[in-house]
């Protein structure tokens, strides 16, 4: 009796077919992979000569071809403080009252889809309405102001996001087994919800600080100074910011050619940042969970 | 006696408590309404402020077009304007007005037809010298300031003529600085963006759901927690940061393997805006894929298919309206994106007809020329107008991301 298939061959077909589009992706993931660690390896191999006490404490001299970035890496510090002081709490609010009080109602699919939409928004957009709202109607001017409160709106949905990704991964019987003890709603996201979620809550907050720090369109009409050697002493003053700095130095600086080692250390100042911001996340993340995991 | 007020004491600490959770209850509710309210705001004060583009004037503020009476063109819009001061038309026929030729004099020219005496030692003559001159020559048009014209003017005024919304939608010519007449023409940065952001997705859409597919299907969990990371790390990493890395390295490279005259060309921003899209694209396909329910790819091959013809009959067709998702996401995050851009493609404001040619954004525009853009002007309006045209790109990519993703709930 022949077999009805003659299962040899189609097989050796379909394993000759299979190894050669699995080659092809593994090629091809490894190429994307091997490309973006050759844009990190190209600015850190150029930026590190760079990097030194000076280059980080001193401010820019001689048309920005000399000297250091310290009022740019102050400006964006201030720039993070400020627009975490206005994301954070509203963000962790609105993500609490979709998941808590509104979970599934109408109320939370319409704010969910209008925060999708703001995150889509693109970020020139948020610069030309910073502009209009806070820095001409409000009359707030170029200030850590006006570009922190326009960074805040601009990350909010990350927060507001990843709080409601964070209390939904929480199981219900605790909620319930909080609510059968008596406590209110109030207590039970006070001393049940929020701690259980606070992990993964402090992880996206993170995430949010290493996006602002990078965003170069809404702070060029809101807050950043082209070149700005004195620190901020209030909240209405201009401030100079790494992106913006690195922005100006590599395309209209005084001499492109000469600030272009300042620029090379500006950008590793950068990808420093994203980095630092995003092994932290992952660090908390992963000792929270253990913490959580042994309680 | 004890009891009762015990009891009222415990009420009226209840009604405390519950007022509190009320109150708590409206606070959260107003944060959530926070980015409701930004949405509206932005709409608002976007269209506010771009609204006033078509009342603004085809010609500089504070300047006037003077026409002779007999003249039978009483209308010109801002491209026929600019046109005929770059000498590009030449003949009134061609704007509607009898076979003359046109006969441009602007406020300097004026000395040619009249000494520095007899215009006055301080200027004092030239508006009833600008009447004499526009009475006495049938063909001219003359291009003078506000103030030179006197109370009896003798000829016909171009003064509130409007841009119309023709200009702004169909211009050809993005030129804000242009005298006398500023033009604010769409499509070349309408056709710029979509070359730029069509280039950019079309070379990293194929690699995106390779990498997709790979580290859903195919790698080992070991490799795809090396391999994550890296990717998530590189959507983190700032846009000036690509920006400058395509300025210092693949415009230089564009430049020698194409030998064009400068490398900074649309396709330089394909390619910067390509690396960028890519994380999103990985990360929102890779999620779809990972969501195909297990049941259906074990019965896949428990009917004898091989890993590979699982993946392709099985696992993507199940989540294309995800990997759907990740090319319009992507292609959304290419459109918005300002810096790399703005950096690598040279910006020529010309509608492009290959991609190794300078373009020029709608993002871009607006963040290099804002702030050089007076408030409240046409330019600056112009540069709103932008904004929402953006916006609304956006808002329609948005919707149907919304659209694309609840489809494949409700299958």
């Amino acid at each position: 009796m022949t077999p009805i298939i003659n299962t040899g061959n189609i097989d050796r077909k379909k394993r000759i077919s299979q190894g050669v589009a699995f080659t092809i992706f593994k090629l091809m993931s490894y190429s994307v992979v091997a490309m973006l660690i050759l844009i990190l390896g190209f600015i850190v191999s150029k930026g590190i000569g760079v990097i030194s006490w000076d280059f980080l404490t001193k401010a820019p001299e001689e048309g920005m071809t000399k000297g250091g970035i310290f009022p740019a890496i102050v400006g964006t510090l201030c720039l993070i403080a400020g627009s975490s002081l206005f994301s954070f709490p509203i963000g962790i609010m609105s993500g609490i009252y979709m998941n808590e009080y509104a979970a599934g109602s109408k109320v939370a699919t319409f704010i969910r889809i209008m925060t999708n939409n703001l995150s889509g928004v693109p970020s020139v957009v948020f610069g030309l309405f910073g502009m209009a709202l806070f820095v001409n109607t409000l009359k707030f001017g170029d200030s850590i102001l006006a570009g922190s409160l326009t960074l805040g709106l601009l990350s909010l949905p990350l927060v507001i996001r990843t709080t409601e990704e964070s209390l939904k991964a929480i199981d219900n019987s605790y909620r319930e087994g909080s609510m059968a003890l008596g406590a209110t709603k109030l207590q039970t996201i006070q001393k049940v919800v929020l701690p259980m979620a606070f992990p993964n809550i402090i992880t996206g907050l993170i995430l949010s600080i290493g996006r602002v720090s990078g965003e170069t369109a809404p702070i060029l009409f809101t807050v950043a100074a082209y070149f700005l050697p004195k620190l901020p002493t209030s909240i209405f003053d201009q401030v100079m910011a790494l992106p913006y700095h690195l922005y100006v130095i590599s395309t209209s600086g005084t001499d492109i050619e000469a600030s272009r080692g300042i620029a090379y250390g500006t950008a590793l100042v950068l990808i420093v940042i994203v980095l630092i911001v995003n092994l932290l996340a992952n660090f908390l993340r992963n000792y929270f969970s253990k913490k959580v995991k042994t309680n | 006696m004890k009891a009762i007020s015990l009891y009222r004491i415990k009420k009226r600490n209840f009604n405390v408590k519950r007022f509190i959770e009320k109150l708590v209850e409206g606070a959260l509710l107003i944060s959530g309404s926070i980015t409701s309210i930004t949405i509206l705001l932005i709409v608002i004060f976007l269209f506010k402020e771009a609204s006033g583009l078509f009342n603004s004037p085809v010609i500089e503020d504070g300047y006037v077009l003077a026409f002779n009476k007999t003249n039978p063109v009483k209308k010109l819009n801002a491209y026929q304007i600019k046109q005929i001061f770059d000498g590009a038309i030449t003949n009134w026929d061609e704007v509607g007005g009898k076979e003359e030729p046109i006969e441009v004099v602007r406020l300097s020219d004026l000395t040619k037809y009249y000494t520095e005496a007899e215009l006055g030692a301080n200027f004092e003559n030239i508006p009833a010298k600008a009447s004499e001159l526009t009475s006495k020559h049938p063909n001219i048009i003359l291009f003078l300031p506000n103030s030179y014209i006197s109370k009896n003017f003798d000829g016909t005024l171009l003064k509130h003529e409007t841009l119309r919304p023709g200009d702004f939608f169909g211009g050809k010519e993005w030129y804000p600085t242009a005298s006398p007449a500023p033009q604010y023409g769409l499509l070349p940065l309408l056709l710029g963006t979509l070359w730029v952001s069509l280039g950019a997705i079309l070379l990293s859409l194929p690699f995106g759901i390779a990498v997709a597919v790979y580290l859903a299907e195919i790698s080992s969990m070991r490799i795809r927690n090396l391999l994550k990371p890296i990717i998530e790390l590189l959507a983190g990493i700032p846009s000036v940061v690509y920006g400058f890395f395509g300025l210092v390295v693949i415009v230089p490279f564009l430049q020698k393997t194409f030998n064009l005259a400068v490398g900074e060309t649309a396709l330089a921003g394909s390619i910067v805006l390509g690396i960028m899209a890519l994380p999103t694209i990985i990360t929102v396909a890779e999620d779809a894929m990972r969501n195909v329910p297990r049941a259906m790819k074990e019965a896949s091959l428990a009917l004898g298919a091989t890993q590979w013809q699982t993946i392709y009959r099985v696992v993507i067709p199940y989540a294309k309206s995800g990997i759907t998702s990740a090319a319009v996401l992507g292609i959304g995050r290419a459109i918005g994106e300002t810096m790399a851009v703005l950096m690598v493609t040279g910006n020529a404001a010309v509608i492009p007809h290959t991609l190794l040619e300078p373009v020029r954004t709608i993002p871009a525009t607006i963040a290099a020329e804002l702030g050089e853009a007076s408030a409240g002007g046409g330019h600056y309006q112009a540069l709103f107008a932008l904004g929402c045209i953006l916006f609304i790109i956006t808002m329609i990519i948005s919707i149907s991301v919304e659209f694309i993703s609840s489809k494949k709930y409700s299958k």
